[in-house]
């Protein structure tokens, strides 16, 4: 009963997504950590959903990282986000999707900013067209890339090759979701769910097999801080709040952790690993941790997509436990070839977490 | 800047008039915020300290580390009941911070150097905020071995992983255009950030030379490793 009345709540929580015809915006985190992961979204869209995406060379970074860590000034990232928005036009598209939370933070708050006082919309179009000589349009539809593979899971589900199931017992696999703050914290009418049920990544864990874990510190922060990782003498802030959300998800013994954001996936992953050298404890069984995926990467797997043709061989946290249990099959010699097949040696081994 | 305009200052900020109602002190925003279960700081003190409207007390902030402290995860917009925004009061206070050179006199606020030497640079080198060529684990060292193991082998891996790799045109990780380049750079130098990267430059070279630290460009100095990972010139 109580999982039917969450359900009814986040139902209410809907935002509109458009159907097809966007404009891709990428990460600065996410293509540099993940590289695979925004190739396979385009690739879902295009290949598998039959979708109209356009990938602009002309985009940039929303200067999203450094407004957060104080060193450009609004006006300078609002300017930056009206330059994305009139590429979008020139390209002759309306639904600006953007592939990182933060950056879905900052195109919404300048949009908002803009409602809220109308003078800075006015500045803005007269310093995008000092610098650039460009003008814009506000799109007509703004989403995160996750909205449109959770607008269209049921159709992913539909094709795909593997359910998240234990292949063994028949049981779903425990999945712990982690949306990153800047998807519904800042503004919560933009978040499927909101900020309090957010269900975007819940529903693909729902729908293509998998089971929730709901546990203490679901909606804590994986500690990115910005500046408090950027720098290096602050790092022990980014640790300590991934420690918190790891610490207290453990006790339910999670199969994978999806993430929304990409910072939040690289934190997740590699803090694991720096726990596991200075405390020499993993979070799962046999030295091994708890595979951290973006949802492009889990979409892919259960789609068929090869783990190392998804780049899962670039995680710090090993992934061959989570492709074991799903019963997807791969040949652990190929994991750290080149793109030629040629042998190009294999990073060295952690003290204690196990790298296959 | 005369010291009585700090308040007037910090009031023409859009993130202060949209972050600052009035706070009943109920400690919510404090409940929830990852940077106080992990540093002695409080959000909760941010805002009532600046509904006092006393300048002394904003200068002392200014000059702090405690606004240095806060993640702007905004965890705190969500959960306020009266509509406060802490995060939002802090970024209208590090703005103001660097804007009169008070961010060198604390050894949080110090750290924007390293910010802007890394982020900010490579936003007008390569068009985005971090890029593969300036990630190394000794910077970095949490990146693991498999981090070591991608930078040496990066051509052949992102080739595998369908990357565009510093190649003109669309793509993962490609080399962003000449045109774009000169967009963003227009962008910065009208907008104020160019301006604000030579105020971090300016305040941070002085403060180098009154504590008898080396400083110049790059990252290869005393006082670059003295803001990035806290190393005094002694331990360097």
């Amino acid at each position: 009963m109580i999982a039917k009345g969450k359900n009814i709540c986040w139902e209410n929580y809907q935002k509109e997504i458009a159907d097809d015809h966007f404009y891709f915006a990428r990460s600065c985190i996410r293509q540099n950590f993940f590289p695979a992961s925004e190739t396979f979204f385009l690739k879902i869209l295009k290949d598998i959903l039959h979708k109209d995406i356009f990938d602009d060379p002309n985009q940039t970074t929303c200067t999203g990282i450094a407004y957060h860590s104080g060193i450009v000034p609004m006006e300078t990232t609002m300017t930056v986000v009206a330059r994305q928005f009139a590429l979008m036009n020139e390209a002759g598209y309306g639904n600006f999707v953007c592939s990182c939370v933060t950056s879905f933070g900052i195109y919404s708050e300048m949009v908002e900013t803009w409602k809220h006082f109308p003078e800075l919309e006015k500045k803005t179009r007269k310093m995008l067209k000092e610098s650039t000589g460009k003008d814009f349009v506000i799109p007509k539809n703004l989403v995160h890339t996750s909205d449109i593979i959770y607008k269209f899971r049921k159709e992913i589900s539909e094709k795909a090759k593997y359910r998240l199931v234990n292949k063994l017992t028949g049981q779903p696999l425990k999945i712990v979701d982690h949306i990153g703050c800047h998807y519904a914290k800042i503004f919560p009418e933009k978040g499927i769910g909101g900020a309090e049920y957010p269900y975007v990544l819940a529903g693909m864990i729902d729908d293509w097999g998998g089971a929730q874990v709901d546990y203490p510190e679901r909606r804590h922060c994986c500690g990115f801080g910005f500046r408090q990782y950027l720098v290096q003498s602050n790092r022990g802030y980014s640790v300590s709040n991934s420690k918190r959300k790891l610490d207290s998800m453990k006790p339910y013994n999670p199969d994978a952790i999806i993430t929304n954001c990409p910072g939040c996936n690289f934190f997740l992953d590699r803090w694991q690993y720096v726990i596991s050298e200075m405390e020499g404890t993993t979070y799962a069984q046999n030295n091994y941790g708890i595979p951290v995926l973006t949802y492009e990467e889990l979409a892919g797997l259960v789609l068929g997509y090869a783990p190392w043709e998804l780049g899962l061989q670039l995680h710090q946290v090993a992934v061959e436990p989570l492709l074991d249990k799903i019963g997807i099959g791969y040949d652990a010699k190929e994991k750290y070839k080149g793109a030629n097949g040629e042998n190009i040696g294999e990073p060295i081994s952690a003290s204690v977490l196990k790298n296959n | 800047m005369t010291k009585d305009s700090l308040l007037k200052k910090l009031s023409e900020d859009i993130r202060y008039q949209e972050g600052l109602t009035a706070c009943i002190n109920c400690g919510t925003c404090t409940a929830i915020c990852p940077a106080a279960q992990f540093y002695d700081y409080d959000p909760r003190m941010v805002a009532d300290t600046l509904q006092h409207k006393d300048e002394a007390e904003l200068e002392a902030l200014l000059k702090g580390d405690t606004i240095w402290m806060c993640g702007e995860c905004l965890s705190c917009k969500t959960r306020c009941p009266r509509s406060n925004v802490p995060g939002y009061l802090i970024q209208a206070l590090r703005a103001l911070s660097i804007e009169t050179g008070f961010f060198a006199e604390s050894e949080k606020g110090r750290q924007q150097l390293a910010i802007k030497r890394t982020v900010g640079e490579h936003i007008l080198q390569y068009g985005y905020c971090v890029h593969i060529d300036e990630v190394n684990t000794q910077m970095y060292p949490e990146q693991g071995p498999v981090w070591d193991w991608l930078k040496l082998n990066r051509e052949t891996i992102l080739k595998k992983l369908g990357a565009n790799y510093n190649e003109n045109g669309a793509g993962t990780l490609r080399k962003t255009s000449d045109e774009s380049m000169n967009d963003l750079r227009n962008i910065f130098r009208v907008t104020g950030a160019i301006e604000r990267f030579d105020k971090i430059e300016k305040y941070s070279e002085k403060k180098a030379s009154e504590l008898g630290i080396q400083f110049s460009e790059g990252k290869d100095n005393d006082y670059f490793r003295y803001v990035y990972s806290n190393e005094k010139p002694e331990e360097q």
